[in-house]
C-alpha cells in the first residue's frame, strides 16, 4: 500500500494505492493522524487505486471520521471507491457514516 | 483440494488472499463473488490471529481451497483458542458515529459474504472453519 498526502488550501487529499488490511491499516492511520495532529480536519480519501479494504481499514476511517467531525465542518469523505468495496461498506452497515463522491474536484469543492 | 500453511501474522494476509483469489478466479466466479471470498477469508484469518491466537506470531494458519462442481470450499485451521459462533453478538451499527465501537464486524461480514459457514473445534485437531461460496 502507498499513501500520498497533498495539502490544499481548504482540505487534504490522501491518495491510497493498494490494499488496506490489518497489515497496512496502521500506515494509513499514521498518515491520517499526521493531518489531524496538524489541526486539519477536512480530509478526502482518494480510493481510485484501492482494491481491497477489510474491516480493520474501515475502523481506521471511522476513528478519523469521529476525530474530524468534532470540529466545525471537519469530515472524511471518500472519492472513487470501487463497486465491490462500496458494496462491502454498505453490507457491514458503515456506508451511512461517509459521503461518497465520484469526482475529486467536486469533493474538494464540497469543503 | 490445494493446501498451504501460513504463519499467523498480518503480513501473511495478502499471500492467503492471493492463494484463494487465484482458485476462485480459475473456478469462474464473477468479480463480486471473488471479492466476497477474498474479504471473508481475510476477516476469518484476522479473527484467528487476533482472537484464537491473541496476537501475531503465535501459530500457523492452514488454508485449503477446493473447486467443487457447484461450490468453492475454503477450510481454515488453527491451533488457537476455540470460540462459540452462536455467542458472537451481532455488531451494533445503527448508532450515532460517536457511539460506534470497534468490535465484532468480522464474523458478521463473513456470514453476509458467504453462503455457508461451519465451525468445529476439538482439543486434538484444533479449530476448523469451513467457508462455502456457491457458484
Amino acid at each position: 500500500m502507498d499513501v500520498k498526502t497533498t495539502q490544499y488550501k481548504r482540505c487534504d487529499v490522501v491518495k491510497v494505492a493498494g490494499r488496506i488490511d490489518s497489515y497496512t491499516a496502521p500506515e494509513l492511520e499514521k498518515a491520517l493522524q499526521a493531518i489531524t495532529d496538524a489541526g486539519r480536519y477536512k480530509i478526502i480519501l482518494d480510493m481510485s487505486e484501492v482494491n481491497f479494504v477489510s474491516s480493520k481499514g474501515w475502523w481506521v476511517l471511522i476513528d478519523n471520521q469521529k476525530r474530524c467531525k468534532r470540529y466545525k465542518r471537519g469530515e472524511v469523505v471518500l472519492v472513487n471507491i470501487q463497486t465491490e468495496i462500496k458494496d462491502s461498506l454498505n453490507l457491514v452497515g458503515m456506508g451511512s457514516y461517509f459521503k461518497l463522491y465520484d469526482d475529486l474536484t467536486f469533493a474538494v469543492g464540497s469543503f | 483440494m490445494r493446501t498451504r500453511k501460513f504463519p499467523g501474522k498480518y503480513e501473511s494476509l495478502e499471500k492467503i488472499r492471493r492463494f484463494v483469489v487465484q482458485t476462485a478466479e480459475d473456478a469462474g466466479l464473477d468479480q463480486s463473488a471473488v471479492y466476497a471470498v477474498e474479504l471473508a477469508v481475510d476477516e476469518a484469518c484476522c479473527n484467528i490471529i487476533d482472537h484464537a491466537y491473541g496476537e501475531e506470531g503465535v501459530g500457523d494458519i492452514i488454508c485449503s481451497i477446493a473447486d467443487e462442481p457447484s461450490v468453492i470450499r475454503i477450510v481454515l485451521e488453527d491451533k488457537g483458542l476455540p470460540f462459540d459462533p452462536s455467542k458472537v453478538p451481532a455488531p451494533q451499527l445503527n448508532l450515532p458515529l460517536e457511539k460506534l465501537k470497534m468490535r465484532g464486524v468480522g464474523f458478521f461480514l463473513m456470514q453476509k459474504l458467504m453462503d455457508e459457514i461451519y465451525y468445529q473445534s476439538s482439543p486434538t485437531s484444533g479449530n476448523v472453519m469451513t467457508l462455502v461460496k456457491h457458484k
